[in-house]
């Protein structure tokens, strides 16, 4: 054997040893843009803070809790039942996995009309993207963009539970792929603990 | 044991358990916002409680406790870094709100 084929015999043998860290490579590409997203995420939330740190009329619209209040409850619940969506599938119970992921999709698809609901309600307050009448017109852009970026999330959240326990009830994907899913739903679930906070509650009219 | 089975192994009262958790968490949160004190002790409460809430739900719901220690402490150290090295510009911005000039 020459020295080259051993040479290419060692680099062959170094690309196919496994995938990094035993975790499936489906799985670890999705905790690769799970880590970037949180990057893309927290550059927003910092904006933010920085924002109206620097703002001395920084608005204050929220009049209360009771709709980001369900919201959050909404979206913890449907984490949860994509968890319990998740232990059936790897139980090899079709069904139940089928059906607990779409009621994760509804539970998505409920949490986004509040969202849109809270934006409608804004709007007609008279908030756009550059004014408000509370103060900083910073605040339209800052709020906009950092909610629309998670609900933007959650409805490519929506299409691809649907998406994807359509073809698990056919047999096209298996229990892995709700696994990988489950990981980007659990994810937008956590950017919501950190938004909820810095842009709602910060902001409550008391 | 491949993944899928260790997760078959344990049951959902775990899940329930952190869930109640991340409730109650969720509940301190608002109930801070309704507390008499200011804006910057309000939001470092907050923030305190968030990460604790988003910490439960890596480990658990993701599942990233029962991954590979090396897998955890990468996702960890990379993150953490990275959200670190975006607080550079507080300072910044409380010049902004002082009206203090920019340096020359």
């Amino acid at each position: 054997m020459s020295q080259a084929d051993s040479t290419l015999g060692g680099h062959a043998a170094g690309l196919t040893a496994g995938p990094a860290f035993s975790i499936p490579t489906k799985k670890l590409a999705m905790w690769l843009f799970i880590i970037a997203d949180t990057m893309t995420f927290a550059a927003c939330l910092v904006a933010y803070g920085f924002l109206r740190n620097g703002s001395v009329d920084w608005p204050r619209p929220f009049h209360g809790i009771a709709n980001v209040a369900l919201m959050t409850l909404i979206l913890l619940t449907s984490s949860l039942t994509m968890l319990i969506g998740l232990r059936a599938a790897q139980a090899g119970n079709k069904i139940g996995a089928f059906r607990w992921t779409m009621i994760t999709a509804a539970a998505g698809t409920l949490f986004a009309l509040l969202h849109v609901r809270e934006w409608l309600r804004l709007i007609a307050e008279g908030m756009t993207l550059f004014k408000n009448p509370w103060g900083t017109g910073l605040f339209g852009a800052s709020f906009f963009s950092i909610t629309g970026l998670h609900l933007t999330h959650v409805t490519g959240g929506i299409i691809a539970l649907v998406a994807v326990g359509v073809r698990y009830k056919a047999g096209r994907y298996n229990a892995d792929d709700i696994e990988v899913l489950a990981l980007y739903w659990h994810f937008v679930d956590v950017v919501w603990m950190f938004v909820v906070p810095l842009v709602y509650l910060l902001n409550l009219a008391h | 044991m491949t993944t899928a089975e260790e997760h078959k192994s344990s049951g959902i009262g775990k899940d329930l358990g952190v869930y109640f958790c991340l409730l109650a968490l969720a509940g301190l949160q608002f109930a801070i916002a309704y507390q008499n004190i200011g804006a910057s002790q309000m939001f470092r409460r907050m923030l305190a409680v968030a990460c604790v809430e988003a910490g439960l739900a890596a480990l658990f719901f993701m599942h990233l406790w029962k991954e590979k220690r090396g897998f955890l402490l990468f996702v960890a150290i990379f993150t953490i870094a990275v959200l670190l090295g975006m607080q550079y510009g507080w300072t910044d911005s409380t010049r902004m709100v002082v009206g203090a000039p920019f340096s020359k």
